[in-house]
């Protein structure tokens, strides 16, 4: 099914400074003396495949506090020319220095977790910087010659306001960026925030003006939705992000990567020292029949671009349920209006529970 | 051994307990006594055997079985075991078996004492001349009391107690002297083997291979195989194939049955309604005058619409629901359509209990999802042109202008409770528009609580209620009274503006507006938000005298979706869109099954 062209590439670095209070990706704070280890292993993991790939993704974590290995890692893998390399970034480690070396490495994207830019709220979400130092950082990536940057933005952060959103977002428009992807604040059940929800979280109701408003800033200032949480300047959506929404393949390196690899998906145990103490890292089948019918609706439908004709037509019977302000049917394809994207999983299990 | 020796070795008995004190253990221990089944084949509670019973611990249909015990006189004897179910929906049943009967153990919780349905079934048993042999049993339980117990059972019922038995089924105490009694105690079975073939049917189940196999105490006369027999009620006739025994884990074919034996008989019956419990088999060529006195037809008391979740299954809903009669004729249904639900089946119960259990039944063993609808009695209808109707289905409910007078059924009904709930349970029954009778006192601290009720303020959820108002103390039996007229309307619900037909129901013109309103929230706490704003309204006649509204939905979205974890993303969706399947679409609007069941019990505070 897959692969008109190559596989993406995930690195998964499982190192901060310091655990956010609402994150559950699987990183260790303080590691740094396994950090040369890590490298190691998944320079090692990369010499077992011999493809080409034509996106790289360095995603955690927090990837740049590996900065210096990058250029190594990136050796031991077959990479296409012109390809995609993103490496996530963190304001509150990345420095000059850090960038150059990403630069140098051959990264060419990067993703900056801004998250806001009111201090208030940055405190609330436990981060380690400010927004002047997140706003420093993304003027320097465009000095040091990064011409692909994303601003991660959170919306719900408690105590934020439509002014305060519609502040940042403002704010980042007029930084030297080509992407945004905005999330929506989730309380995961083994964090901080998952324990001891903040009081003044936001609401549903809340949480959906902050969404529409998010959408129509982000309109007005120029990035386009092409997903349910990105937005991009032509020619700027995220390839490597793209693959997985189109249902391709990819595969993962690092403990808690998953991959979508010849036909299955599986994942590697979150076990650093497992990891780098491994000669190949071992994995878990996580699905092993995966892109079938329901998966390639579920995930072309969060896609602006939407699905064609051979997959939207057994939909039609639940179409009729659904108000029209919500789908448009236009070139020979389904897609969910940006009226559609917030009630997304209700739309999509809404539709496959009418298949005909 | 002359023609009717053999009757002096027979004991044929039942054992009369409420729920939870003991019977199927005692069954099982008197199995073990008697090594009618090797211990290592011993299955806890052998005598129940469907699943349903075993997990609720409750008995619904009867069953025998036969045992030899060699007694401290020396002789052999063969005790015809006979199980009853315990349970009022089932009474007819009970009643039948007890006649197949000389004598019934009755068991009472030493702790807990005499309750409502075992007085009854007790009652049933002395009125039929059974010789009652009381049995105390749990004494092993810290809280056991017997003497106080015993005492209970002479003032109460009125039969000599001191010499009950003293038994732990559960740890095995005293099992023999429960064996002795029986012997000493419960009289051995009279009749004639040359008088014309009287047979009691008690049971019956069917059976792929032989058909239907009916469960038979012979009163007079004998069968075998080869017989030309004929149902007295029904006048069906048929050529015996097999006669035979219960044994504990399988029949045992004999040569024939004889005058005080219990066994069964296979004739190659292709339907159970042509063998009813309480009918009286007899020779097609010689047969006797009269049948056995007390057979009735059962009527089913409680009405419901059984509808698959996915409308395609129909077919396979009408299998199921023709299997399950094929086992138990008190079930009755037919098809009809709703609105709302499509293609489903009209079906007629005994009671709640037995509602519940067939709906478990065709979810569990036949792997459908159903809905059900609001529990429905019967009323009799006189119209404005002299007919008179039967209504079990509220849709079919005539027009107000039509009718001339409204009846609806009500029953006897009696609670059983410590005394210090009285006040409770009389608030409960007068809500429930009760007409009290008397009360009496059991003992000092119990009391016997008489109430007319109408029927259909009983068949949802007064159990539940009557329970949560007495610790679970109370119990309660009732039985028809008959029709009385009463002010009744037809109460509808509109979802987004359309009548949901499988909602409406039919209630007392002073509760209509209490029961709209709650029905309206009910509803509005079990329909999720939907993509529109949804409008919930009660209505008597065009008029609404309920209103909520559900909200639209703002937001359902998974935000984050990368390659890391798209598996779990995916299941989650896929739950989902579970859920979305177990719904049904009124118009556009979404309500899941566990809405219609929440209507059904709407527990009055």
């Amino acid at each position: 099914m897959n692969n008109s062209g190559n596989r993406g590439l995930y690195i998964h670095v499982p190192f901060c400074v310091r655990k956010c209070p609402y994150c559950d990706f699987y990183s260790l704070p303080g590691e740094t003396a396994l950090y040369s280890g890590y490298a190691q292993a998944v320079k090692r993991n990369l010499s077992y495949y011999s493809e080409r790939f034509d996106t790289v993704y360095f995603g955690g974590g927090t990837p740049n506090l590996i900065a210096p290995y990058m250029a190594e890692i990136l050796s031991a893998a077959d990479i296409a020319p012109g390809a995609e390399i993103t490496a996530e970034c963190n304001p509150a480690s990345a420095t000059a220095e850090t960038l150059a070396e990403m630069r140098a490495a051959g990264i060419n994207r990067l993703s900056v977790g801004v998250q806001s830019l009111q201090d208030a709220e940055l405190k609330k979400l436990g981060r380690l910087h400010n927004a002047d130092e997140a706003e420093a950082l993304i003027l320097a990536a465009e000095k040091a010659g990064f011409g692909s940057i994303s601003a991660d933005v959170i919306l719900g952060v408690p105590g934020q306001t439509a002014e305060s959103l519609s502040d940042t977002l403002q704010r980042l428009g007029k930084l030297p960026i080509q992407h945004i992807s905005a999330y929506m604040l989730t309380l995961e059940p083994a964090t901080p925030f998952g324990k001891n929800p903040p009081l003044d979280m936001a609401d549903d109701e809340k949480m959906a003006d902050l969404y529409a408003l998010c959408q129509k800033l982000c309109e007005e200032l120029g990035f386009h939705q092409y997903e349910i949480s990105n937005f991009a300047r032509e020619g700027f959506q995220c390839r490597h992000n793209l693959k997985y929404w189109r249902d391709e393949e990819y595969l993962g390196i690092g403990p808690a990567a998953h991959s979508f690899y010849e036909e299955k998906r599986f994942a590697v145990p979150k076990d650093l020292p497992g990891f780098i103490n491994a000669p190949r890292q071992t994995t878990e089948i996580t699905d092993d029949s995966p892109g079938d019918y329901d998966e390639r609706v579920m995930m072309g439908l969060r896609l602006a671009e939407g699905i064609p004709e051979e997959l939207y037509k057994p939909l039609l019977p639940g179409l009729k349920l659904l108000p029209p302000e919500y789908w448009a049917l236009e070139s020979g394809r389904l897609r969910l209006t940006s009226a559609g994207f917030p009630l997304y999983n209700y739309i999509v299990s809404l539709l496959l529970a009418h298949t005909e | 051994m002359s023609d009717t020796a053999y009757l002096n070795k027979i004991r044929n008995f039942c054992i009369i307990a409420h729920i939870d004190h003991g019977k199927s253990t005692l069954a099982d221990r008197i199995l073990e006594q008697t090594q009618t089944v090797a211990l290592r084949d011993m299955e806890e509670q052998l005598l129940d055997n469907m699943d349903i019973e075993r997990e609720r611990g409750i008995t619904i249909k009867a069953r025998a079985v036969r045992l030899k015990y060699h007694a401290d006189d020396g002789e052999d004897y063969i005790f015809n075991l006979i199980d009853t179910p315990g349970h009022v929906d089932f009474n007819y049943e009970v009643s039948r078996s007890l006649v197949a009967c000389e004598g019934a153990i009755l068991i009472v919780d030493a702790s807990q004492g005499i309750e409502a349905q075992t007085l009854a079934n007790t009652y049933l048993a002395v009125e039929n001349d059974l010789e009652v042999v009381p049995v105390i049993n749990k004494i092993d339980l810290p809280s056991a009391h017997p003497e106080q117990v015993k005492e209970e059972i002479e003032n109460v019922i009125g039969i000599p107690a001191e010499d009950a038995p003293e038994i732990s089924a559960k740890m095995g105490i005293n099992i023999h002297a429960v064996m002795e009694c029986i012997v000493k105690s419960i009289p051995a079975p009279k009749g004639d083997n040359d008088a014309p073939l009287q047979a009691l049917i008690f049971d019956s189940y069917y059976d792929s291979y032989k058909g239907v196999i009916t469960y038979v105490r012979i009163k007079e006369g004998s069968v075998k195989p080869g017989d030309r027999i004929r149902m007295m009620a029904t006048g069906a006739e048929f050529t015996v194939v097999e006669t035979g025994f219960m044994g504990a884990t399988e029949l045992v074919p004999c040569s024939g049955l004889k005058a005080g034996e219990v066994g069964y008989i296979a004739a190659s019956i292709k339907s159970i309604g042509e063998t009813k419990v309480g009918d009286t088999v007899t020779s097609a060529d010689n047969p006797a005058p009269e049948p056995l006195a007390g057979y009735r037809e059962v009527n089913p008391m409680v009405f419901s619409g059984i509808y698959p979740a996915d409308g395609a299954k129909y077919v396979d809903l009408r299998e199921a629901l023709e299997k399950l009669q094929l086992n138990d004729a008190s079930l009755s249904f037919e098809p009809e359509t709703s609105v709302a639900l499509g293609f489903g089946f009209r079906c007629g119960f005994l009671g709640l209990l037995h509602m519940e259990i067939i709906q478990e039944r065709i979810e569990r063993e036949y792997n459908l999802d159903i809905i059900t609808t609001a529990p429905s009695v019967v009323y009799k209808i006189e119209m404005t042109d002299g007919t008179v109707k039967m209504i079990d289905n509220p849709t079919n409910y005539p027009d107000p202008s039509e009718i001339a007078q409204a009846y609806e059924p009500m029953v006897n009904a009696h609670v059983y409770a410590p005394s210090e709930y009285v006040g409770n349970i009389m608030e409960l029954c007068q809500n429930r528009r009760g007409v009290f009778r008397d009360m009496k006192y059991i003992d000092e601290t119990r009391v016997d609580l008489h109430y007319e009720i109408p029927l259909n303020e009983i068949v949802y959820d007064f159990f539940d209620a009557l329970k949560s108002r007495t610790r679970g103390y109370a119990s309660y039996d009732y039985e028809m009274m008959g029709f009385v007229p009463s002010k009744l309307v037809k109460l509808d619900i509109l979802l987004n503006g359309d009548i949901i037909d499988a909602l409406s129901f039919i209630v007392h013109a002073d509760k209509a507006y209490e029961r709209a309103r709650k029905m309206a929230e009910k509803l509005k706490e079990h329909i999720p938000r939907q993509l529109f704003e949804i409008p919930i309204q009660a209505a008597v006649g065009g008029k609404i005298i309920a209103r909520e509204t559900i909200k639209a939905l703002r937001k359902d979205v998974l935000a984050k979706c990368y390659g890391g974890d798209i598996t779990r993303k995916k299941k989650l969706l896929e739950k989902q869109k579970e859920g979305k399947k177990r719904m049904r679409a009124f118009g556009t609007v979404e309500v899941p099954q566990e809405a219609f069941m929440a209507v059904l019990k709407l527990d009055d505070e």
